[in-house]
């Protein structure tokens, strides 16, 4: 295959791959976020637990995968971002720690630490849903990196310069689509008291994601953009110091929307799909809602994905080192060894995780709950 | 210029995280496949004892499980927040075995534990049995991955460099995934993990036969761990050999870890001596207090009797030389860098392209690396020598655990076939006592491999130097204070419900059979 198509390959399984985290580690993050809200006692909080359980484990391994195929296809990237945004990577990790512990421990401890697990799952929640948001808000503003020819990065960025008003916007969005599935989820999988309240927090939640997603639209077309000024060579050796990048007035991140128009079926899909759920939570089509929430996170994740084409990590500092799609990848022969790779795996993981949720189907209710008492989390 | 205290403390970091993680890796490696054997007993005899068994370990595993996913998340964090160069001169090769191990090997077992831990009504039993295999399986793919991975550290084949991106790229994937370091480090570490579940089981068998608990569940879990636990502590010996021998074939920095290893300054004549005790003196470069055993060294390097093993001070030489070729092929990449990229600089560059990696040595010198003075050269080449006493005593201390193993598993199985392991009570106690025994070692050996590569992060190609990201002594302070504060606590739960459900024993089943539940209910067996 074409080296610029191994590229371009790269950049859409990448996006997959975020999609997929969202949708499936999506519910339990936002079963996490919700889990102090919806629930009044013991009981409740274990049913919502429970009707994780067996799969967080699963997938939260589409996260650990793209972190894995970040740093195989796209390296720079991965060092860059990672190093770059040490102290939010590490909260992201702190909160992450917590969730395998609370959860498998939380059935072997006495009420007083089940309280401590509780509080360790929310924050668990909490804080890789909002900094993710808020690291794509500060993707849209550059972060303020340099490279030097050997690809070493300096940063000139602090932590709380991350905190900005957009970036933060930003934040409330994934907050509110990854609560949203969590809800969406609970309204599917628990029984009578929770799942009418997940249906309620699912429509509210969708009324959140879709303002909050049309306010980021409105700022971002506000927003000066980046724009790479003449031709990138797209099938040449990766090296992104090879181009020059201008910051142009409002309205740069909106362009390719006019450019490509059918990349305007992403927002289109972010919108609709909260839509449904708002109408179709608390209806009896559980399913249908949950489908639709997660077209949502779909869609948003690929608006924010076309809209940034083709640069993924803009720098504010010097932008002629902003890494694009084209000059941070792999060599083509990873890229080849990776596209059958992946060609022969996502679908068998799909198969399999399929295979799985469907033998676990059912609603996790306070009667199962009390017999299986001491198997269950 | 990088500050060394940056390096410093991000080596401090990773080798603490790392070795942390590694605490509970051999315990899921090693039980996660006696839990298999466990249910494929039970699913073939339909014994109930044999479900019970499976339950009940697979609750212990469940604990230290836990931990495991969360000391790995930081690992895969830290080579990006950490490493960044690294990340970025190695992704093209090294990130590729790590998303190998996520897509193959994380996803299966991660997906197929849920099932382990709550599938056991949901599926028939030959289902359930396949998930738990699925789960063990995936469990040692994600071992193999990962030292795929990290032998390429250690013997970088399969990829060169590419000056236009400035990295390591991959030439031969093949090459790269049948690297014979990859080969011995999987075997070798995965019996080392075997053996970790073997010696677990065995030893909290043992206490319930001391205290007289549960005598027929502990016996026969005692069995199964014994059996198991002698061939594989067995396997882990002699493959430990063959990664000595591996080590004195690859390459000089693998070399130079031997040499340390075994505290050899001089080259001695073949057969050479094993050091059994010495106090090395790095400064004056010779050893005190020696006690050798003749031709054993020279068997385990090179099983031969007529082969050299290359001391410290001679390899020391040769680096010599290699640095300063190191430095012309710097000076060549400079020109291609800088405007003089001409086919016959791109020619004589490919000829000299694998010294690159010891010119950049000097990089913690001079910036001028053109006009490296011959005492920063020499300086240079004595970084390529590890400290030796921490090499030298952590190795013994491996083989030395190993060796009281395989006495103890021995004794273990020849007891259990005469089913008189119930006899001694000093016995039983010394099993206890040894838990910590596969703890150690693996410790130990992950210490010597790691600690044994510097000063660089790939053999021969990235000094550990230049691999650290640009972050500042504050930011280290800070994050090895966060994961020291998180990972204290995190191990103080762990041990505590370790200890509780330990205690427990079976009756945390709740099935109404064990010792702590006959006065509610008699036992059927
Ligand atoms: C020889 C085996 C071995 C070695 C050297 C390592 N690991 Fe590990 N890792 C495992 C063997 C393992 C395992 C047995 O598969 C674990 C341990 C316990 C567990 O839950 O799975 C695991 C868990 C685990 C997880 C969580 C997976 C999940 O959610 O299921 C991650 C992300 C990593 N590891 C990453 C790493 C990285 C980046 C390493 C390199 C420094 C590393 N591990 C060294
Ligand atoms: C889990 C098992 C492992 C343990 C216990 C372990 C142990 C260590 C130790 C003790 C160090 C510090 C050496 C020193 O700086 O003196 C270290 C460094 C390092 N190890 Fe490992 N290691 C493990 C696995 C790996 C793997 C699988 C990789 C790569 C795939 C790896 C990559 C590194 C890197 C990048 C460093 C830092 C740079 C350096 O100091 O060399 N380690 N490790
Ligand atoms: C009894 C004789 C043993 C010998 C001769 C031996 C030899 C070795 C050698 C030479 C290495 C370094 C390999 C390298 O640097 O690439 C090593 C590493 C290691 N050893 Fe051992 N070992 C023995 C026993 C054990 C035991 C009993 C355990 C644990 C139960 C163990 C666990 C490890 C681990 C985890 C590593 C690091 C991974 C690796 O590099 O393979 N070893 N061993």
């Amino acid at each position: 295959m074409d080296y610029a198509v191994l590229k371009f390959i790269w950049w859409v399984l990448i996006g997959v791959l975020m999609i997929g985290f969202a949708i499936m580690d999506g519910y339990d993050l936002g079963t996490a976020n919700l889990l102090p809200f919806m629930s009044k006692n013991n009981e409740e909080r274990r049913i919502m637990i429970n009707a994780v359980a067996p799969h967080w484990d699963g997938n939260q391994v589409w996260f650990i995968t793209a972190g894995g195929a970040l740093f195989a296809a796209w390296p720079l990237v991965y060092g860059t971002a990672f190093s770059g945004f040490y102290w939010a990577m590490l909260l992201v990790l702190f909160a992450l720690m917590g969730r395998p512990l609370a959860f498998e421990y939380r059935a072997k401890v006495s009420p007083k630490y089940q309280k401590i697990c509780d509080t360790a799952l929310f924050f668990s929640g909490i804080v890789p849903s909002l900094v993710f948001g808020v690291a794509f808000g500060n993707l849209f503003q550059g972060f303020g990196f340099d490279l030097d020819y050997t690809m070493r990065s300096t940063f000139t960025q602090g932590f709380f310069s991350l905190l900005n008003p957009f970036a933060l916007l930003c934040g409330l969005v994934s907050v509110a689509m990854l609560t949203m599935q969590g809800a969406s989820w609970q309204n599917m999988r628990s029984g009578a008291p929770i799942q009418k309240r997940a249906a309620k927090t699912a429509k509210l939640f969708a009324l959140i994601t879709i303002a909050t997603f049309a306010l980021a639209g409105l700022w971002v077309s506000n927003l000066p953009g980046f724009e790479v000024v003449g031709n990138i060579d797209i099938s040449g050796a990766a090296n992104p110091l090879n181009k020059t990048v201008e910051v142009a007035g409002p309205g740069v991140w909106l362009a390719n929307y006019s450019r490509y128009p059918l990349m305007i079926l992403a927002p289109a899909m972010g919108f609709l799909g909260a839509i449904g759920v708002f109408f179709l939570a608390g209806k009896s089509n559980q399913g249908l809602t949950f489908f639709c929430s997660s077209a949502t996170q779909a869609g948003v994740i690929m608006t924010a994905g076309f809209s940034l084409f083709p640069f993924v990590m803009p720098s504010s500092l010097n932008p002629n080192v902003s890494l694009t799609l084209w000059d941070s990848v792999s060599s083509e022969l990873t890229l080849d060894i990776m596209t059958v790779v992946a060609a022969i795996y996502v679908p068998l993981i799909i198969g399999y995780t399929t295979w799985c949720v469907y033998k676990m189907w059912g609603r996790m209710t306070a009667q199962h709950l009390q017999k299986n008492s001491h198997s269950l989390y | 210029m990088i500050s060394d205290a940056v390096v410093e403390l991000s080596r401090f970091q990773f080798a603490m995280t790392a070795l942390y993680h590694f605490l509970f890796v051999p315990l899921t490696l090693g039980m996660s496949l006696l839990l298999a054997i466990m249910e494929t007993v039970y699913v073939v005899t339909g014994k109930q004892i044999y479900k019970d068994m499976t339950r009940f370990w697979g609750k212990l595993f469940g604990i230290n499980f836990a931990l495991g996913v969360a000391t790995g998340l930081t690992m895969e964090f830290e080579f990006g927040t950490n490493w960044s160069m690294f990340s970025y001169y190695a992704g093209d090769a090294f990130g590729v075995t790590l998303a190998m191990e996520a897509l193959m090997a994380f996803f299966m077992e991660s997906t197929f534990v849920g099932m382990f831990f709550f599938g056991w009504d949901r599926l028939s039993k030959k289902a359930h049995l396949t998930c738990t295999w699925l789960m063990a399986i995936g469990t040692n793919l994600s071992a193999m991955w990962i030292l795929v991975g990290n032998a390429w550290m250690q013997n970088p084949v399969g990829a060169e460099f590419n000056f236009e991106t400035m990295r390591m790229e991959i030439t031969s994937f093949a090459e790269m995934f049948l690297n014979p370091v990859a080969q011995v480090k999987f075997l070798h570490t995965v019996s080392a993990g075997y053996t970790t579940g073997a010696m677990f089981v065995l030893g909290i068998s043992a206490w319930y036969l001391l205290k007289g608990r549960d005598t027929e569940f502990a016996r026969r879990s005692f069995t199964v761990a014994a059996s198991f636990g002698l061939a594989v502590i067995l396997s882990t010996a002699m493959l430990g050999d063959e990664s000595g021998y591996e080590l004195g074939e690859v390459d000089h920095v693998q070399q130079m870890k031997l040499a340390t290893i075994e505290a050899e300054w001089e080259t001695e004549d073949a057969p050479a001596a094993f050091t059994a005790f010495t106090l090395p003196s790095q400064e004056e470069q010779e050893n005190h207090l020696s006690v050798k055993i003749p031709y054993l060294m020279g068997l385990i390097a090179t099983r031969s009797l007529d082969t050299q093993v290359s001391g410290i001070k001679d390899l020391v030489e040769g680096n010599v030389e290699r640095i300063t070729r190191g430095i012309d092929s710097y000076v060549m990449l400079q020109k291609l860098k800088h405007g003089e990229d001409t086919p016959e600089n791109r020619e004589a560059f490919k000829g000299m392209v694998d010294d690159l990696g010891y010119g950049l040595l000097l990089t913690r010198y001079t910036d001028d690396i053109a006009n490296a003075t011959p005492e920063m050269v020499r300086q240079a080449a004595e970084d390529t020598v590890p400290t030796v006493w921490p090499l030298f005593f952590g190795f013994r201390i491996m083989v030395a655990c190993g060796a009281l193993m395989v006495l103890l598993l021995g004794l273990s199985f020849f007891k259990s076939l005469r089913g008189t392991e119930m006899n001694s009570k000093w016995f039983l106690r010394l099993c206890f006592l040894a838990i910590p025994l596969p703890f150690i070692a693996c410790e130990m050996g992950w210490f010597v491999a790691e600690f044994g590569r510097q000063p660089w992060t790939i053999s021969g190609v990235l000094p550990t130097y230049l691999s650290a990201s640009s972050k500042t002594t504050t930011d280290l302070w800070l994050s090895i204070a966060g994961f020291a504060i998180f990972y204290t606590i995190f191990i103080i739960i762990e041990m505590y419900l370790m200890t509780k459900y330990a205690r427990k024993g079976p009756s945390s089943l709740q099935t109404g059979r064990y010792h702590f539940e006959q006065e509610v209910r008699p036992q059927l067996s």
